[in-house]
């Protein structure tokens, strides 16, 4: 699973993860400190695109800020699991989904414009599954992200 | 912290990535019939008020080699959930620190932190020096490693502008 990448590859995901410039030609500034074209950049980040090194260039938003989610968590007998899991990502609103080893063993996070758009999902995955939904939502947030170290 | 529509459309608009051409604002503002200028400083606003924490590559830390992503939660009595929370962020390898609601009886647990590690060894050698150094180690808790993945991309809280995006 581990992705190797070049010396470039490397700076560019170390130093963009935070720093990105927020100028009219950002990529062109991003190539000139590291000594190459703007094309050759594009490349690079189109490149780990498809490699899904990332995800995209974007913003992280802070919790509770902009509309309104939560995490949610479910008991799937593991027989079923695959098939919940893709009812549970088959909804737009779902954007990281993933096994748990635990008794509730399925993890979800459900954003939406408002509370009653996050709730509505989940009463929906609820009656499509028939599993009850635990909703967690977040209450504090005591830590932000601020992006991966490549060289810990 | 003033949000209004235009930004939440600014931010639905993120949510797919900013795309890769030379001038990625400018397209990002013909999606939303707005200048390149004024989608800068709607963005450099929103960083300046906390409402976006960081803009930069969002990479997946499975693809970097993070493979062992583990959800510790404890059950620590409210009143000191707030002092032990700082003491757990202090330690560069929790990446994300949490207050969440109790579900009795299927969930205990209040306090959550992630650590991203990469490999199962080393996070759960990282947890017991988060136990001891902080004093979380009397408290019920539990370490809830991830298995498959389902499904990883940007949050949308808002319904993105049909819109072509890419290579312009």
């Amino acid at each position: 699973m581990m992705t190797k990448f070049n010396t470039l590859e490397e700076k560019v995901l170390n130093k963009y993860q935070r720093d990105f410039p927020l100028v009219p030609r950002p990529y062109d500034q991003i190539a000139g400190q590291l000594g190459i074209t703007e094309a050759d950049l594009l490349d690079i980040l189109g490149n780990l695109q498809d490699r899904h090194v990332i995800g995209r260039v974007g913003a992280v938003v802070k919790p509770q800020t902009v509309g309104a989610s939560t995490l949610a968590a479910m008991r799937v007998p593991k027989h079923r699991l695959g098939k919940v899991a893709s009812v549970v990502s088959s909804f737009e609103a779902v954007n990281h989904n993933y096994e748990r080893e635990h008794q509730l063993n399925l993890w979800f996070v459900v954003t939406a414009a408002d509370d009653a758009g996050v709730k509505t999902v989940l009463f929906e995955i609820e009656k499509q599954t028939g599993i009850e939904v635990i909703d967690l939502p977040l209450q504090t947030s005591f830590h932000i992200d601020l992006g991966f170290d490549l060289k810990c | 912290m003033l949000i209004d529509g235009t930004d939440e459309r600014l931010l639905g608009a993120l949510a797919d990535g900013l795309p890769l051409c030379p001038r990625p604002f400018e397209e990002v503002g013909r999606w939303l019939s707005l200048s390149e200028g004024q989608v800068l400083s709607r963005l450099r606003r929103l960083i300046g008020e906390g409402v976006v924490t960081r803009f930069g590559l969002i990479v997946r830390h499975r693809e970097l080699g993070y493979t062992s992503n583990a959800m510790v939660v404890w059950d620590v009595p409210d009143p000191l959930l707030v002092g032990l929370a700082h003491k757990a962020i202090q330690f560069e390898f929790v990446t994300l620190c949490y207050e969440r609601p109790r579900r009795l009886p299927d969930w205990p647990y209040n306090l959550f932190c992630m650590i991203h590690g990469k490999d199962r060894q080393t996070v759960l050698n990282q947890l017991k020096q988060i136990n001891k150094e902080t004093g979380l180690q009397y408290w019920p808790h539990d370490v809830l490693f991830s298995g498959k993945r389902f499904k990883q991309k940007g949050a949308r809280y808002h319904a993105a502008p049909e819109l072509k995006r890419g290579a312009a």
